[in-house]
């Protein structure tokens, strides 16, 4: 009962805010929809005892990927005048694609069929058979070990991410003064003081 | 066990999210009706200092702001690997504990990699 009054609270916010996404004008806006729409996801994935992906999706949709959103957002030009402008002479092609993408959305849902086996996964599947596990347990106990060459091959991945992320966009630029905490701290007065004594009439060498 | 019955587990962060929802609507509907809101000209100009704004507010940011956040994602995504591997530690024993230890070394590289590049400063 409160499982169904949930799933038409998330799905109707999750629909509100999917047409807000695109409907309001200021595209932070839209982002900070976008973010409201993932929220609304991951109740809906955990409403259907996906709580994996529901944990995903905050952690890694709501936390990175909408961060990413709104910085691509920010280094944009906008100008919302500019945004207008040209809005009106695309939406024949707009009406076009859209048609198109409804025309291939029948085609599919037309020969759409379910697997009368599919409809055994409904109910989570256990590894070991008869105790009920969450999602992340069962991932767990075989990702690490099972799988651990794709596990370790993803790891490798995210660092050849990173690197290229820094090869990609890191400047370094010229004569910046960067703060170098270990040879600040070692830095004695005898190496770079000297006291010298100086003769009445002549000059420091 | 009943298909639904796991749903019991989450039902304190539904409460909690109706309360949050309702605080914050009791928060701005209660500014909106004890709140005075006597607005002229000179209170809704935009204020910088006391001269006159510049120029818009709507800048470009710096392109670096987006290579700080690319490496947070990086590590977001470490962080997704490691709840699974949390709740399933007792059952996957040693080797498991030891995969989890390689896959954070290796990222452990790339971090060091990016602090001697020079990556995480602001110069």
């Amino acid at each position: 009962m409160l499982a169904t009054l949930a799933f038409y609270v998330f799905s109707a916010v999750l629909i509100f805010s999917a047409a807000m996404v695109i409907v309001v004008r200021n595209p932070v806006h839209s982002v900070l929809f976008l973010i409201l729409a993932f929220f609304n996801a991951a109740g809906l994935f955990i409403l259907l005892g996906a709580e994996f992906i529901g944990m995903i999706l905050v952690i890694v949709y709501v936390g990175a990927v909408a961060v990413l959103f709104l910085f691509v957002v920010m280094m944009l030009d906008i100008s919302f005048a500019d945004l207008r402008k040209g809005a009106v002479q695309f939406i024949p092609l707009g009406l076009f694609i859209g048609g198109v993408l409804l025309f291939q959305f029948y085609v599919l849902f037309q020969s759409w069929q379910i697997a009368p086996s599919a409809m055994l996964n409904i109910t989570t599947p256990s590894l070991s058979g008869e105790e009920e596990l969450t999602n992340a347990t069962q991932l767990g106990r075989i990702l690490y070990t099972d799988y651990v060459f794709a596990f370790q091959v993803s790891g490798l991945i995210l660092l050849v991410a990173m690197i290229g992320a820094i090869v990609l966009t890191h400047r370094q630029r010229a004569g910046v003064l960067r703060q170098k905490v270990a040879e600040q701290v070692a830095r004695k007065p005898s190496d770079v003081l000297e006291i010298k004594k100086v003769e009445t009439g002549s000059g420091v060498e | 066990m009943a298909p639904l019955d796991f749903l019991a587990d989450y039902l304190p962060i539904l409460v909690m999210l109706f309360i949050a929802f309702f605080i914050a609507i009791a928060m701005v509907t209660a500014s909106f009706i004890v709140g005075k809101s006597k607005p002229d000209s000179a209170k809704l100009s935009a204020y910088e200092c006391g001269f006159d704004a510049f120029d818009d507010a709507r800048h470009k940011f710096d392109v670096r702001f987006y290579l700080v956040a690319i490496l947070f994602i990086i590590f977001d995504l470490e962080i997704a690997f490691l709840f699974p591997w949390a709740v399933s530690l007792g059952d996957i024993g040693l080797f498991g504990f030891w995969s989890m230890v390689i896959f954070l070394g290796v990222l452990t590289i790339g971090l060091i990699y990016e602090w001697n590049k020079g990556a995480l400063d602001w110069e």
